[in-house]
Parts: structure tokens; sequence; C-alpha cells
């Protein structure tokens, strides 16, 4: 039997220890993971809490991150609650277990640690990874605070695992501005985290010799089009059980979290849609750009997949002007969060707001206020001319001759 | 035909129409397997060329039972019986390492008759 962890009421915890006690909490059977910075203290810690005696679960330590991916679908597949983290280079490496993974729907919990893609090899914070991450199945949830990655660690496990969902699922945040800056976060005791969380329920279990199942079955043309298209559409429906999570956490911690999240948005004309810790700084912004007449607010994303197609034009519908900031390298066309807020946006939206892209802090460069106020100031320019006063795509903070197209 | 929202999620197949445990006490071939167990399925048709057994040359090492890929060498009473055709793909390992002279597994074109594979076995090689 583990030990209980004595919390305190209010902990200093960066984003990893946040997720390490989270884990710790949710009473693992599996651990596989290949430490990669920066998510590496979240299995050092969860290592920690095994040998000090808090845990009762099994750390497998393996040669890859494909080989921690595998082993956690194995895991899960045979029947125990399975967890892992990576970050970058190492989410890379997993890739091709993701889609098995979300293909055999085993609800496993994986802590994706924002950092940028090699090369130029860097380990710093950009959304390079989660952005590889979007078509691989999994949902996909997004938080921008030590406290959020604590939170959503219970929740990911409420919603992977729950019999109308059985869809893994990813915990973003930001490296290094999230994972490695300590806030006070207000954890849950273990008996009150572990009672949210719920005992592991086994569905098709492998170890489950009265009805012997198989996993990884080859389908051709033949059938591979209905498997994937049940996938997607257990995956949009998961929406409701996600909203149904957030409720039940407000309710025990008053912590209440929506798809869509909106700042000083009730009168806004502009906004800035953005992910991970620059929502934050964008919150920051918006006050500051509010101080000089500008009517700013920001809007964010819960959960990147199953993607708020409604809730997030829902949000926007009153704006004249939109940026949509993308922290990772479009590669030959707009950011993915122009593409994706922008058509729920002219699909849904009454008004037609003009949309922006700006690519910004690839590689750990700083989004500074300073830039986030210009990006404030374009706006309003773009919303009192009733149309765009500057090329589309814009890089923020790029050294060099400015780079602009569209 | 099925549709999408019939299947089981994650392509799960379920190999037995009873209970997985109770089914371990039973012989193999008194087990009642479901469509979606790979013995009911047969992959005869992955097959260009099929190996014949030829009982007069056998020792009965089982040399070929070992090495099958696919469990496909039958065998009855401790004796070589034949090939399983619905699993055997015909990839001749049976045949390459069987050490009798004249070998005891041969490969033969798929439509050949196995009577007349027998026919045109060939003699002991002198070394």
């Amino acid at each position: 039997m583990a030990s209980k962890y004595e919390l305190s009421k209010i902990e200093v915890w960066d984003g990893n220890m946040a997720a390490s006690h989270a884990l710790r909490q949710a009473q693992i059977d599996v651990v596989a993971a290949y430490p990669i910075t920066p998510s590496t203290p979240i299995v050092q810690n969860y290592g920690k809490f095994l040998s000090d005696g808090y845990i009762d679960g099994e750390f497998v330590m393996v040669e890859s991150e494909h080989a921690a991916m595998s082993a956690c679908v194995g895991a899960a597949a045979a029947g125990g609650r399975v967890a892992t983290a990576t970050s970058s280079q190492g989410f890379a490496l997993m890739i091709e277990v993701m889609y098995q993974a979300s293909g055999m729907r085993v609800p496993i919990v994986l802590n994706l640690v924002n950092r940028a893609l090699a090369a130029p090899l860097n380990v710093n914070g950009d959304h390079s990874d989660m952005y590889l991450s979007r078509d691989c199945g999994w949902i996909n949830l997004c938080t921008y605070n030590p406290q959020e990655a604590y939170d959503f660690n219970l929740m990911a496990f409420r919603i992977s695992e729950d019999m109308r969902v059985r869809i893994p699922t990813i915990v973003n945040q930001d490296g290094f501005i999230c994972s490695h800056t300590a806030q006070n976060v207000q954890p849950l005791s273990d008996d009150e985290a572990y009672a949210f969380v719920g005992e592991y329920k086994t569905k098709n279990a492998l170890l489950d010799f009265s009805k012997p199942a198989t996993y990884g079955a080859q389908t051709e043309e033949d059938w591979h089009f209905e498997h994937k298209a049940q996938l997607h559409h257990d995956l949009m429906n998961s929406v409701g059980v996600i909203e149904e999570v957030f409720e039940e956490f407000a309710k025990l911690t008053g912590r209440k979290y929506s798809l869509v999240e909106s700042y000083d948005m009730s009168d806004a004309e502009v906004a800035i849609v953005a992910l991970g810790t620059t929502v934050e700084s964008a919150r920051v912004a918006a006050k500051s750009a509010r101080e000089k007449g500008i009517r700013a607010g920001v809007v964010s994303i819960r959960s990147l997949r199953p993607f708020p197609y409604k809730q997030v034009a829902e949000a926007l519908q009153n704006c004249k002007a939109v940026a949509m900031l993308d922290r990772s390298l479009p590669a030959g066309a707009m950011g993915m969060l122009f593409n994706e807020v922008g058509v729920a946006l002219l699909q849904n939206a009454q008004n037609k707001a003009i949309l922006s892209n700006y690519i910004y802090g690839l590689g750990g460069r700083d989004m500074t206020q300073e830039a986030l106020l210009n990006i404030y100031h374009e706006l309003n320019e773009n919303a009192k001319a009733g149309k765009l006063t500057h090329e589309t795509q814009q890089f923020v903070g790029l050294r060099g001759k400015k780079m602009a197209f569209n | 035909m099925k549709g999408w929202n019939e299947f089981e999620i994650g392509s799960v197949l379920f190999p037995l129409n009873e209970d997985g445990m109770k089914a371990q006490e039973k012989m193999p071939q008194e087990r009642s397997y479901t469509e979606n167990s790979s013995r009911s399925a047969s992959v005869a048709h992955w097959r260009v060329q099929k190996p014949v057994h030829n009982v007069e040359h056998c020792i009965n090492c089982f040399f070929c039972w070992v090495y099958c890929p696919d469990a496909s060498i039958l065998a009855k009473d401790e004796k070589m019986s034949g090939v399983d055709y619905v699993h055997c793909k015909g990839c001749g390992v049976c045949v390459s390492v069987c050490p009798t002279n004249p070998k005891s597994l041969l490969m033969f074109d798929e439509v050949e008759e196995e009577k007349d594979a027998l026919k045109k076995w060939p003699q002991k090689e002198t070394k």
C-alpha cells in the first residue's frame, strides 16, 4: 500500500512537479518513460516518489521514446492505468505508436512538455511538438500554468478512461516557461484526488482470460476507413464528456475551465487567439491595451482536439479584428490556429472579422509585452480601417529583414 | 455488411465464442471459434506454391513442425501427417529444413494434384 503524501494547501510547484504529483495521486499501474528535456523532471520526480514508497505501480525504464509509448500501449491493452511524459524529439519518435494507441483506443495519458523540434537543436519551448500531435487521434488538452498542468492531468484520466470516450489524451504545457517556473499551486489531498480520478475500469483487457481479445488487427481498403471514422466520431463526441468533467472538477475545486476561455471578451473589438503561456501574457497586454483605449480581449483553446469549432467562433463573433498567434513554424502555409479558427469564424459568425496571423516565439524566443501590445495596435488599426493594414502573416521578434506573407 | 458504428472500438477482435477459461481446458479443435479467429480465416489464397509431404521418406524428425512460422505442419500420434493448407502461406521453410534424402517435403505448383506430385518425386541424390 502506497504511503500518503502530506501536502500543504498551497504548494510552490513548477509545471513538472505539479504533473508528477497528479500522476502519483492517480495511482497509475504502469509508467514507461524515457526522460527528455524539458519533461525530464516529471518522470524523475515520479521515480523518486516510487522509491520513497508513495507509489505502488510499475515504472518501466525503456531504451527510447518509441519503446516508452509501445510499453504504454501494451500495458494499457493489458488492462492498466497508464501514463508517460515526453517532449520534442522524444515525441517525434513516439509518433508512430501514438497512432497505434488511438487506433486501439487505449486510454493513456501523455504529458507533452512543449519544445522546439530540431534542426537546429533547441531545448526551449515552442509548440512544434503540439502541432505535430494534431492528427494522431488523441484528445489534446492545453494548459497555461502549473496549476492547470496539475488540474488537467487529473481530469485527463477521467476524460480518457470514460467508457463513452476511451481515447488517449495529451496534456500540453509550455517547456520551461511553465514546466520550470515555480508558482503557487493548490493541490487536492491524495484521497480527494483519487476519489475524483476514480478506480480504473478495464475494457477488453488482454489479461482477462475469460474473454480473449486480439489487438492490432490488420484492415485494408475493406474496413480501415470504418475504424478510423469511428475514432473521429468518438473524438468529436468526447466534447460532452470533457465538459462534464470540467463541471465536476469546478464543483470540487472552484476552478472552472471551458473548451474555449475568454478574457475580457464581453465588449472586445479586437482579440488575440493563442495557446500556452502566451495566453497569460496576452491577458496582461490586453489590460494595458484597454488603458490606451483599445477594447482588447484574449480567446484561448483548452482542447485543441476535439477542436471547439462552434465555441471558438461564438467567443469571437463580435470582434472586428482577430489575430491568431502560432508558436510553430507553419513551413509553407498559414499558421494552424489561423487556418482552423479562421474557418470556424467564416462558417459560424455573422460578422466578417479581419483576420491576421503572427508567427512567434520559436525555439523559446520571448514573446514580450511590447510585441503583444503592438499586435493589439495593429488589430485596432485594422478594425478602424475595416481592412488589413499589413500582410496577413507576420513574424514577430525575428531578427533581420521583416518577414511577412499574403 | 457492417457499418463503422457496428464495430467494437479499437478494432479489437474476439477469437472465441465461449468463455476463454473453459476453452483452455479443451483441445484446440474442440473450441468454439468466431469468424474473427485466424483459426477460421483461410490464407490459402496467399500461396503460389504449396509444400507436398511424402510419407515414404519422412523420418518424423519434426524440423518442419518446429520451423513452420504458421504452425501449419500437422502431426498425429507423434507422426507427421501432412500440411494445413488453410493456414500454410507457401513460404517453403519446411522444405529447406527437411534433412532427408530425397526430401520428404517439396514445393509444387498450387494446382498440382497430390498424387501427381508424388509420382514426380526425385530419387535419392548421390553425394
